[in-house]
This record gives structure tokens, sequence and C-alpha cells, in this order.
């Protein structure tokens, strides 16, 4: 009998000084990667999938529209609307747009300054054509249709 | 007297300090989003100017592929009704290497293609003269949806990826993956592309359908 109650003796504490520890190390893992959303969106983003997804390597070249359905209908309409930064723009003031978005860019980077168009699903070809015609009017030609991966089935 | 203070045990109590982690853990993994800097990428054509006339281009018909999207996101393919862009991938992909009517460069290009590749040559005349010439235009009404758009876009470029990728010897997502940063990867990524330019066109959309 006593030879099995001999085991019991051993305490069963589980070291936890090193909790802390792997919390922090968890923590600094998604204060790095984090980035905190620098705008309200104003607008519906249901960002549509694709298959053929590329991942641009320098994040300062990029610049970013929000293209969809304004939230708030009752002020601005149910018409899709363009959001550049915090407001809402209209088609001719992204020249004007992309131009102070260059200038935030280094000399050397300024030609190769992408806009990442973040397109709700339910918008339709014509105002992003638009949208394209003004780019082209200034002269930001790299745009990447922002998408998520889809799963091949 | 001002001995017996430092005899003390002036250890601070530490058990609560994976709780207070654990908050600005949580409060980190709310507010978190991983940014998402993925898309497809897409080149414009330059702005025209108003002087110049825009060059009168004379392309055979046979090298433009022609995918049509209505208002209605129905699809006109190469002058044929269809209602989903299923399997338009592979058809461009024959498109582009139908080598009907090679001249002597692209005749040279095809001899450095893998056999894999050449084996899907067809050289039907009415399809594109060599990979050179071959045009895949997209041209939709400002009424079709963009997710269609998307779609059918993305499936132009598996086209293009895997024909370059099946060139180095790669998937069509190893080779998209490729970030040309390093040496060895940017060499692989100009094999792949070497004489077989992307040309996917979009057309200025028709005024049916939208605003």
């Amino acid at each position: 009998m006593s030879k099995f109650k001999k085991k019991t003796n051993t305490s069963t504490n589980i070291p936890t000084s090193a909790l802390p520890d792997i919390i922090f190390m968890l923590l600094f893992f998604f204060m790095v990667t984090t980035v905190l959303r620098e705008q309200d969106l104003l607008v519906e983003q249901k960002i549509p999938q694709a298959t053929q997804l590329q991942k641009l390597q320098k994040k300062t070249l990029i610049s970013y529209l929000f293209i969809g359905k304004p939230k708030n209908t009752g002020l601005y309409g149910s018409e899709p609307r363009i959001q550049a930064n915090d407001v809402l723009i209209s088609a001719p003031e992204i020249v004007q747009w992309v131009n102070q978005e260059r200038d935030m860019l280094p000399e050397s980077d300024r030609g190769l300054i992408t806009i990442s168009m973040k397109i709700d699903k339910e918008v339709k070809m014509g105002p992003i054509s638009d949208v394209q015609t003004e780019l082209r009017n200034a002269d930001a030609r790299r745009v990447l249709y922002a998408s998520t991966g889809k799963v091949p089935n | 007297m001002a001995r017996k203070k430092s005899r003390e045990v002036t250890e601070v109590n530490a058990g609560s300090m994976a709780d207070i982690a654990f908050l600005l853990l949580i409060f980190f993994l709310v507010t978190t989003t991983i940014a998402s800097d993925k898309g497809i990428l897409n080149i414009l054509p330059p702005k025209l100017d108003p002087n110049i006339p825009p060059p009168d281009i004379k392309k055979n018909e046979r090298n433009i592929f022609n995918i049509l999207i209505n208002a209605n996101d129905d699809l006109l393919v190469e002058g044929e009704y269809r209602r989903t862009p299923e399997g338009l991938d592979s058809e461009i992909k024959d498109f582009i290497l139908n080598f009907g009517a090679p001249d002597e460069e692209a005749l040279v290009l095809f001899n450095s293609l893998p056999a894999s590749l050449q084996a899907q040559a067809q050289r039907r005349p009415e399809s594109s003269d060599h990979p050179k010439e071959a045009v895949v235009s997209i041209k939709t009404d400002r009424g079709t949806s963009y997710e269609l758009y998307l779609e059918v876009f993305d499936l132009a470029k598996k086209a293009y990826f895997e024909i370059y990728g099946e060139r180095v010897g790669l998937g069509a997502d190893e080779y998209r993956t490729l970030t040309g940063n390093d040496e060895a990867s940017k060499l692989l990524q100009d094999r792949g592309k070497e004489g077989i330019p992307m040309a996917i066109s979009i057309a200025e959309p028709n005024k049916i359908g939208g605003n």
C-alpha cells in the first residue's frame, strides 16, 4: 500500500514566473505588427477576392484610395464616393491629392508612387474608370487593385 | 535604527505582472489590423497628349483576344456569348502561345521555351501570330460590376503568370511571389518575362448602365 503513496509527495506546482515573459513576447509581436487605423472609413468596404495577388515591397510608396457607398447615406448620398485620407473627394480633386502625396515622398521615388485602390464589391466600373482617368492625368499610373486571397476550389 | 529597514525584503510582488501584460496584449489584439497590401498590380497607359493624335494602330484582329463584359455582367469572349468567366485562363494561355505565324525573332523565342510550353502551341491561323503580338483586351460598360471585372483581369494575369512560371520551372504561385530583391529571384523573374510582354489592355468603358 505504502509503495504507491510515496509519489504523492512531489510538489505539482508549475513555475509561473516565466509567464509574464511569454506574454510580453506576444505583446511585442503584436505591437510591432500592428498598424493602428489612421483614418475612419467613411465608405463601405467589402474587398473582392482574387487569386493572382502580388505584394508590394515598399510600403512607403503606397497611397490609399477608398471607393464605395458612403456609410452615412443621409449626409453623402448613396452613390459611390472616393475617400482619400479623411475626406470624401470628387474625381477632379484626385490630381491635387496625388500631387500632395507625391510631394511627401523622397525625390528619387516620386515616379514610383503606387495607388492602392480599395474598392467595394458593389461599385460599378463607371466611377472606377473616372478615377483611373484622373490618375492618368496625374501621371500616377501604378495602380493596385486591393483584394484578398481566394481559396482555390 | 536605520539599518533595520534595509534588512526588510524589498522584492516587488510580480504576480500581477502577467495580468498587466495580458491587458496590454488584448488591447493590441483588438486594435490590430495586419496591413494587407496585397492586390493585383495594373499599370495604366500614359495620358494622351491632345496635340498628338493617338497612333493609328493596325493590329490584326486575330492578334487581339477580345473580352467584352456588359452591364448585365454577361461576357462576350471572341464573339461568343457566355455567362461565367470560367475557363478563360486556359483559353488566354492557348491564345498567347498559339504561334500561328511566328517571325524569325519569335521562332528563336519558341525554341527557347521548354517542351511543355512548346507542346501547347496549336498554330491555328485564326489565333495570335506570336506572344509579342498577342494582346488581351478587356472592355466593360460603365454598369459592369467591379467584382466581375477583377475576376476576368485576375484570370488574364493568371494565364501570363502560368506561362512565366512554367518557363523557369516554377508554379504560377511561386513565380508570383518572387520578390526581385536578390539576384537569383530577379534573374528568374526576368527569364520568365523575357520576350513575352504582359499585354492586357483595358479599354475605356461604354456609357451603358452606369452613371
